[in-house]
C-alpha cells in the first residue's frame, strides 16, 4: 500500500497533462499520438526500467547513456563492417553489457565505493571506447532493420504500434513481474531499505549488487539496440545526457532516490510524462525545445519535494525505522 | 597556518610532476617559455591556462564535497553565467556584465543550498534539478543561438594577461588565496569539515549547519559563474548547449584526485587545484602525443579508478575480501 500514493499522483499528472493537451489541440487525443509517444520514448522506457531497479536498491547508474551510445556504434560496426548477422551482434553485445555491469557492481560492493563515482568512471569508459571505435555516424542497412521498421500493429484510428514500442511494453511488463513478484525483486527493495539488515537476514548482498547493475547495463544495451532500430544508425555521440532523463523519469515515477520504494509502472508513466512535454512542445510550434528541460526540471523539483513531504510525514507518525516495503 | 601540506598531498604533487615529465618526454619543447606581446606562451602555461575553469570549479566543489554534499549543477551554472555575460557585454560596461553573471551564479548556489539545507534534499538530487533545468535557462537567455560579443574588456578575462601571466591563471590564484584566507584563516574550514564529518554532532555542539551549507553552495555557484565568464570570454561567445558540458564531472574528479573524500570531512583547497592541473596535464599530454583525443575519457576513467582504489579503506582487506568472494 505504501507504494501506491506516489504512483497514483504520477498517473494523475499524466492524465491531467494529456487532458490539457487534448483540450487545446483537437487532434491530440488519437491513437496516432499515443502510439508515437510510445515509439519515440521506447529506448527511454527500456533503460528507465533498469534504472528503477538500481535506484530502488539504493544505488544509481550514470553509465547508461554512454552504454546506449556504445551499443549503437558496436551494433553498426559489427553488422556493417564485419558482416555479422544482426542477431549474433545483439547477443554478443548483451553479453558485453552484462560483463560491464557486473564489473561495476563488483567494484561498488567489494571496495565499498559510492555507486555514483564508479558508474561515472563507467560512463567515461563506455563513451571513450565508442569514440575509439568510430567518431562517424554509420548507417545500418541490414534487411532486419527495414523489416523491423516496416512491422507494426495497426490500431483503430491510424496509430501504428511499432516493434520497438512493443519491445518497450514487454520490458516494462517483465520488469514489473521481476520487481514485484519474485524473490529477486523483494531483495532489491530490502537492499534499498537497509543494507545491513538485509545482509543480516541472510541475503547475499554482493551477488545481489552485481546482478542489479548487470540488469541495468543489459537493459541499457537493449535500449541501445532499440535506439539503433529507431535511428537506423550507430553514432558515438548518441544518447548523451540520457542518464539524466532516465533518472528524472524514475523520480517523477515516484521512486524514492534514497531507495526502498518505487515501481516499474510509475517509471513507465514518468517516461510518458516526459514524452508528453516534448509532444506538447511539438504541437504548439511556438515554444522552443529548451522549454522541455525547464519543464522537466520543474516537475523533478515538484516530485522530489512531494516525496520529501511524504517521507517526513511517515517518519513523524512512526518513531523510526521506516524503510523496507516488502518482507 | 593556512595550508597543511606535509605527508598528505605528496602523492598528488608527485603525480603532477610525473605527468608533466611524461609530457616533456612526449614533446621536447614542453617546458619552453617565451614572452610575446607581454604575455607568456608555452605548453606549460597552456596547461595552467586551459585548466583554469576546472580549477575554479574545483575550488567551490571541494567545499561542497567537504560538507558531505555534491554540486552537479556547476556546468549548467557556467552556461548561465556565460550566457548572461556575453549578452550584456556589448551593451553595458564590463562590471555590469560580470557582476550580473556572478550574481546569477550566487543565486543558483543559494537555490541549491536552500534545497539541501532547508528542504533537506539529497545533494545529488537537489543539484540534479538545476543541472537539467539550468541549461534550458541558459538557452532561454541566449534564445538558442550562440551569442558572440566583441567587448575587449570582457575578453580580457579569457585572453588577457597580468604582468605576462594569462588572466585565467591569475584569477585561479586569486580565488585560491581568497578562499584559503576565508576558510583557513578563520574557523570556517574547521566548521565545514565538522559538518561533513558528522552533521548531527556538529549541530548538537552548536554549529549553525544550515546557513553554513547555504553559504558553501553559494560560494560554489560564484566559482562556477567565474569559470563560466572565463570560458565565455575565451571564445568571445556563449554556447548554452556546450559551455561547461561535463565539466562538473571533471571538477568532482579534481576534488577526488585531490584526496578529499566523497563522504565529506577533511579537505584541501590546494590539492583540489592540483587535481584539476593533473587532469589538464593528462589532456594536454594526450593531445601532444598525437593520440586521438578520444583516449582522454578512457585514461580519465582509469585514473579515477586507481585513485579511488588507493583511497578505499577496503584495499587493506583486499586479500581477505577476495578469499570471501571465492568461497
Amino acid at each position: 500500500m505504501k507504494r501506491l500514493p506516489p504512483v497514483a499522483i504520477t498517473a494523475l499528472v499524466f492524465v491531467a497533462g494529456f487532458a490539457t493537451c487534448a483540450a487545446q489541440f483537437p487532434n491530440f487525443a488519437s491513437t496516432r499520438v499515443v502510439a508515437n509517444l510510445l515509439t519515440d520514448n521506447a529506448f527511454l522506457g527500456v533503460v528507465a526500467t533498469g534504472m528503477t531497479f538500481v535506484i530502488i536498491s539504493g544505488g544509481i547508474d550514470l553509465s547508461v547513456g554512454s552504454v546506449i551510445g556504445f551499443t549503437t556504434v558496436f551494433v553498426a560496426l559489427s553488422i556493417e563492417r564485419l558482416g555479422m548477422p544482426p542477431i549474433a551482434a545483439f547477443v554478443l553485445l548483451l553479453l558485453l553489457c552484462a560483463a560491464f555491469g557486473a564489473v561495476m557492481g563488483a567494484i561498488i560492493h567489494f571496495f565499498d565505493m559510492p555507486p555514483f563515482i564508479v558508474t561515472l568512471a563507467g560512463m567515461f569508459v563506455a563513451r571513450g571506447v565508442s569514440f575509439l571505435m568510430s567518431t562517424e555516424s554509420t548507417p545500418i542497412t541490414a534487411p532486419l532493420y527495414s523489416d523491423v521498421s516496416d512491422f507494426a500493429i495497426m490500431l483503430p484510428g491510424g496509430g501504428r504500434l511499432t516493434t520497438i514500442a512493443l519491445i518497450m511494453l514487454g520490458v516494462v511488463v517483465l520488469g514489473s513481474v521481476l520487481l514485484h513478484f519474485t524473490r529477486f525483486g523483494a531483495n532489491v527493495y530490502a537492499l534499498g531499505g537497509n543494507r545491513t539488515a538485509t545482509a543480516l537476514m541472510g541475503v547475499a548482498v554482493g551477488p545481489m549488487t552485481v546482478r542489479i547493475y548487470m540488469l541495468s547495463s543489459v537493459l541499457a544495451g537493449l535500449a541501445g539496440i532499440v535506439f539503433s532500430f529507431y535511428t537506423a544508425a550507430g553514432y558515438s555521440l548518441s544518447a548523451v545526457g540520457v542518464e539524466l532523463d532516465t533518472i528524472a523519469a524514475v523520480v517523477i515515477g515516484g521512486t524514492l532516490l534514497t531507495g526502498g520504494q518505487g515501481s516499474v509502472l510509475g517509471t513507465f508513466i514518468g517516461v510518458l510524462i516526459q514524452g508528453l512535454i516534448q509532444t506538447y512542445i511539438n504541437f504548439d510550434g511556438t515554444l522552443s525545445s529548451w522549454w522541455t528541460k525547464i519543464a522537466t526540471g520543474i516537475l523533478l523539483f515538484a516530485f522530489i519535494a512531494l516525496q520529501q513531504a511524504i517521507v517526513r510525514l511517515a517518519r513523524r507518525s512512526r518513531p523510526r525505522g521506516e524503510g523496507v516495503a516488502k518482507p | 597556518m593556512p595550508f597543511r601540506l606535509p605527508r598528505r598531498g605528496l602523492a598528488q604533487i608527485a603525480a603532477l610532476i610525473v605527468i608533466l615529465l611524461i609530457d616533456r618526454m612526449v614533446s621536447p619543447q614542453f617546458f619552453d617559455l617565451r614572452l610575446q606581446d607581454g604575455r607568456l606562451f608555452g605548453s606549460l602555461v597552456d596547461v595552467f591556462n586551459r585548466g583554469a575553469p576546472v580549477a575554479l570549479l574545483s575550488l567551490g566543489m571541494v567545499l561542497v564535497i567537504a560538507t558531505g554534499g555534491i554540486d552537479l549543477s556547476v556546468g549548467a551554472v557556467m552556461a548561465i553565467s556565460g550566457a548572461i555575460a556575453a549578452s550584456l557585454a556589448d551593451s553595458h560596461a564590463w562590471p555590469v556584465a560580470v557582476g550580473a553573471a556572478l550574481g546569477a551564479g550566487v543565486i543558483c548556489g543559494a537555490w541549491n543550498g536552500f534545497l539541501v539545507a532547508v528542504l533537506r534534499m539529497q545533494p545529488i538530487v537537489a543539484t540534479l534539478i538545476l543541472m537539467v533545468a539550468g541549461r534550458g535557462v541558459a538557452q532561454l537567455i541566449t534564445e538558442g543561438r550562440i551569442v558572440t560579443f566583441s567587448s575587449p574588456d570582457l575578453a580580457w578575462f579569457g585572453t588577457g594577461s597580468v604582468l605576462g601571466i594569462p588572466t585565467p591563471i591569475v584569477l585561479v590564484a586569486l580565488m585560491l588565496l581568497v578562499t584559503g584566507l576565508v576558510v583557513r584563516g578563520s574557523a570556517l574550514g574547521l566548521l565545514i569539515e565538522a559538518a561533513g564529518g558528522n552533521a548531527r554532532a556538529s549541530e548538537l555542539s552548536g554549529v549553525g549547519i544550515r546557513p553554513l551549507i547555504v553559504a558553501v553552495y553559494m560560494w560554489c555557484g560564484l566559482c562556477a559563474a567565474l569559470a563560466g565568464i572565463v570560458a565565455a570570454s575565451d571564445i568571445m561567445g556563449a554556447d548554452a548547449n556546450n559551455a561547461g558540458l561535463w565539466l562538473e564531472l571533471d571538477a568532482i574528479l579534481a576534488v577526488v584526485i585531490g584526496g578529499t573524500s566523497l563522504f565529506g570531512g577533511r579537505f584541501s583547497l590546494i590539492l583540489a587545484v592540483c587535481g584539476a592541473l593533473i587532469i589538464q596535464a593528462m589532456n594536454t599530454g594526450i593531445l601532444l602525443s598525437g593520440y586521438p583525443p578520444e583516449f582522454n575519457l578512457v585514461v580519465k576513467a582509469a585514473v579515477v579508478m586507481v585513485v579511488l582504489l588507493l583511497q578505499s579503506p577496503k584495499l587493506s582487506e583486499l586479500a581477505a575480501g577476495l578469499g570471501r568472494r571465492r568461497a
